[in-house]
């Protein structure tokens, strides 16, 4: 019986380099490929990310105009709520007033807004202890005993610049991103 | 057993496809199928170049500024465009500030209060998407979000059927007595059944005014319309051809050094 | 259920031991696609295409179950949510043109993969069980691509919807309830695309499952190859890897390359521009169509246009059409010649050719308009279909005369390299 062996020629006998020489091309293959299939995953991945369509919807503008002073608006941000505040010279005082020390979050009301306008004070209006949604913003609700905002939840209370002073809420209400596109309008997000 | 009854199966249904043949054969000489109307009369979409044809292909933007400026004074009226959003034309060269223009001037945007319960208003954002529009009576027109991919021949149909309208050729109407433009429609060759209910939208040169000093012949504005229709439904095809062209390249590479682990890894194998 | 020769798995890395000590996997693997795994060493190029329509599974399985967390499947936003895919979604429309066109490819795939399978006798003893997994894999990725492309729920999604699950309706006696409970109502509507989804979403697992059968029973007697004679001893075979690992790798990149050629460049090409329109259960198309893969079928289905006394043409045609995909199933004992490879079949080497002629001339009948000429060509197509598998493969096996088979692989290769055996070696 013929024995195709016979034809085959033998690998190169004690050249340790000339197998792996000969090798070198497998690996370069499959090297290639494998860095192909991560590129592969990237956008596979990367489809999970917010669309196009979502990402529009990641900024709210906000007509500063139409607040008076000592009232508040709710809107939404990125599907959340949103207190626009517009602080009366009362109430800036008061908050400056406070030793940021004695607080669980300290942060000036300098801190918490922008461009030197401490009047208007823009807060998210979700509670930092569990996610409710703290009354005050409204006309007529409960502003608590610092005169900011009220969880009714658990009891948290805000004071005129929305730092937590009592209550189980760790932080301050979280103030987004924002920049003045006017003296009377904001862009958030 | 089994095969028996499978070629018997087999001869009944060859049989009763060649009997079908046969009777359809001797109707067919007997009577052979008319020639219609719109066999005879309807044309092929013109060969039109555009900078999007090909694998290279893609979009002239001055060219789409002054198709989306035909589509809103022209087209809007009657065609809506509901799956493209007005973010979407920061992509053919307007600014952000010229799209939230555009975009308030659109038609504004219904809101609910659902405390109160009033219905309201709201102007447009870039967010929103071109109004849909619907029609009382004799029906509503498509809308043109993706009417370059829903047709053969696509841009080049809709240029075609644009500058193709004309007065009914006498030979048809000599071929074909029957087959007279009825009341209401228009003749165009272009159209699958030649009687088309859109009226002439590009009526004169002129119609628009580009702001790049393009002369607005009925053949500019047809071309330029036709082309912002194609991105419209696709406007995604630069990045298309730009991501395919790098694929291809890569493949290209993988599998020769895929060849040549295969030749190596058979070098001394006969098969 | 392997050669006697096979290699035996002996796992180097302590890891690897440590698994299969526990779980037998790797050696599994190993036995299965590795080292340990003996192939005939003449297969030729048409044995890469059982590995690409995996491979073409894989894609469309990844792409899909990642659709499905974009797409909304109730009939008002069905068409938009595909939309919203195509301009919103990051590389949407990549993963969107890759389904669209990896059920295209996957048919081209299986199609070449199932008539090398008819040309070369792969489907006779002992691999009949494979051949026939193979049928009810063709079922499943027919049944699977149908509902897919009601999905989109575009005017050929709906009316063809419409058309096929109309011939239920052909049926005595059960065909109108049949019908309607297949719809879930007395069109298609928001029910039937619901439910078309829930099962174009399950129907590629079972798919997956048949395909593991498929593998494990071909895995018995091994892979056939292209002289059809079997292995014999060692010498006739190489290890699956490394050498067939790399020669699909290989053929792996030239149909990638195919494929993205398709997708990023054509990729509406083997679609219809009426899907680009929303369904409209008012206004019929011009032609209803299905995607290219049905072609043939539909043309045997419109084939078929004079009563047979009592049987309507319509509940021929249905039947024709179910037939045409359900003789493959006897094909094994259709053609029970003892010769395996059509190479050494001269006669049934030119029906083969005919057949497939054949094939494509019901193609392009099925995709064309139903005018009297196409459905006069398609009568005669369908007519030879049904002849070439019910009376010629019979009549070739039973009449004709082959030409001498090798007396083994080893003696082919020999042959085909122009080398001539030589003398033993002194042992």
């Amino acid at each position: 019986m013929a024995t195709l062996e016979q034809i085959e020629m033998p690998e190169p006998v004690g050249e340790e380099g000339g197998v792996r020489r000969r090798d070198f091309i497998n690996i370069a293959a499959v090297a290639f490929a494998g860095v192909g299939a991560v590129v592969v995953v990237l956008p596979l991945i990367n489809q999970m990310n917010p669309s196009a369509d979502v990402l529009a919807q990641a900024t709210t503008e906000v007509d500063l105009a139409a607040i008076a002073e000592g009232m508040a608006i709710k809107t939404i941000f990125r599907s959340q709520p949103l207190f626009v505040r517009h602080l009366t010279a009362k109430e800036i005082a008061e908050a400056d007033a406070v030793d940021t020390s004695s607080l669980r979050d300290p942060q000036t009301l300098e801190e918490r807004t922008v461009g030197g306008k401490k009047q208007w004070l823009i807060t998210m209006g979700v509670c930092t202890h569990l996610g409710c949604v703290p009354l005050g913003a409204g006309e007529g609700e409960p502003r608590g005993e610092y005169g900011g905002y009220f969880c009714p939840c658990h009891g948290s209370a805000y004071d005129t610049a929305a730092r937590i002073r009592k209550g189980p809420a760790p932080k301050n209400l979280v103030v987004p991103e924002y920049k003045y596109t006017s003296d009377t309008a904001v862009l958030i997000g | 057993m089994l095969r028996a009854a499978l070629i018997a199966v087999g001869f009944f249904f060859s049989f009763m496809l060649l009997y079908s043949f046969g009777r359809g054969a001797i109707d067919y000489i007997a009577e052979p199928p008319v020639a219609t109307v719109e066999s005879v009369f309807h044309k092929h979409p013109k060969e039109i170049a555009y900078s999007f044809d090909g694998p290279a292909g893609h979009y002239d933007r001055a060219q789409l500024q002054r198709g989306f400026l035909v589509y809103k004074e022209v087209c809007a009226a009657c065609h809506g465009l509901k799956l493209v959003a007005y973010r979407d034309l920061e992509n053919i060269g307007y600014s952000p500030a010229m799209v939230k223009a555009i975009a308030k001037q659109g038609p504004p945007q219904a809101t609910f209060n659902t405390v109160t319960g009033d219905a309201g208003t709201r102007p447009s954002t870039p967010a929103d998407h071109f109004a849909p529009v619907y029609y009382a009576g004799a029906g509503t027109p498509p809308d043109l979000s993706l009417i370059a991919k829903s047709r053969h021949g696509g841009a080049s149909y809709i240029d075609s059927l644009l500058t193709g309208y004309q007065a009914q050729p006498a030979e048809l109407l000599k071929q074909f007595p029957d087959a007279k433009t009825p009341e209401g429609l228009h003749y165009n060759p272009y159209f699958a059944n030649l009687n088309l209910a859109m009226p002439p939208p590009l009526t004169t040169d002129g119609q628009v005014t580009y702001s790049d000093g393009t002369k607005a012949t009925k053949a500019q504005m047809a071309k330029d319309v036709s082309a912002f229709l194609m991105w419209a439904a696709e406007p995604k095809l630069e990045t298309r051809h730009a991501t395919g062209f790098a694929v291809l390249f890569f493949l290209l590479i993988a599998t020769g050094l895929a060849y040549f682990s295969y030749r190596n890894i058979w070098a001394n194998k006969a098969h | 259920m392997s050669f006697p020769w096979a290699k035996n798995y002996e796992p180097k890395l302590p890891a690897m031991k440590w698994v299969d000590e526990r779980l037998p996997l790797p050696r599994f693997v190993y036995n299965a696609v590795g080292a340990g795994y003996p192939v005939p060493r003449n297969l030729n190029y048409f044995w890469n295409f059982g590995v690409l329509a995996g491979v073409a599974l894989t894609i469309q399985l990844v792409t899909g179950i990642i659709l499905a967390m974009h797409y909304h499947s109730s009939a008002g936003e069905a068409f938009n949510s595909v939309e919203a895919i195509m301009r919103d979604v990051n590389a949407g429309w990549m993963l969107r043109y890759a389904h669209a066109n990896g059920a295209s490819f996957f048919f081209i795939v299986v199609y070449i993969h199932i008539f090398r399978g008819l040309f070369f006798g792969s489907y006779k003893a002992p691999r009949e069980m494979v051949w026939l997994l193979g049928v009810v894999i063709f079922l499943l990725m027919m049944a699977t691509a149908f509902m897919g492309y009601v999905l989109p729920w575009g005017q050929m999604s709906y009316w063809g919807a419409q058309v096929i699950t109309g011939l239920f309706s052909a049926l005595p006696v059960v065909g109108e309830p049949v019908h309607t409970w297949l719809l879930g109502g007395f069109a298609p509507g928001d029910a039937t695309l619901t439910r078309f989804f829930s099962l174009h979403y399950l129907l590629p697992f079972v798919l997956a499952a048949v395909i593991i059968l498929h593998i494990w029973a071909l895995h018995i007697p091994g892979s056939s190859n292209p002289t059809g004679v079997e292995v014999k001893d060692e010498q006739d075979t190489v290890p699956f890897h490394p050498y067939y690992t790399a020669k699909d790798g290989m053929g792996l990149g030239i149909f990638l390359i195919i494929y993205c050629a398709a997708l990023f460049f054509a990729p509406n090409y083997l679609g219809h521009p009426d899907n680009y329109i929303p369904a409209n259960p008012l206004a019929t198309p011009a032609h209803i169509v299905p995607e290219w893969y049905f072609w043939p079928f539909y043309a045997i289905l419109r084939a078929f246009t004079f009563d047979f006394f009592f049987v309507p043409a319509k509940l021929l045609g249905v039947l024709a059409m179910f037939a045409a995909i359900l003789i493959l199933f006897f094909l094994p004992w259709l053609d029970n010649s003892p010769v395996r490879s059509g190479s050494y079949r001269p006669k049934f080497k030119i029906f083969f050719v005919v057949l497939v002629v054949d094939v494509l001339i019901l193609g392009w009948c099925g995709g064309s308009p139903a005018e009297p000429a196409y459905v006069l060509i398609s009568q005669v197509a369908a007519a030879y279909y049904f002849a070439h598998f019910l009376i010629v493969l019979p009549a070739l096996a039973r009449f004709e005369k082959p030409l001498p088979l090798p007396g083994s692989i080893t003696e082919a290769v020999l042959a085909k390299n122009g080398l001539t055996p030589a003398v033993a070696p002194a042992e």
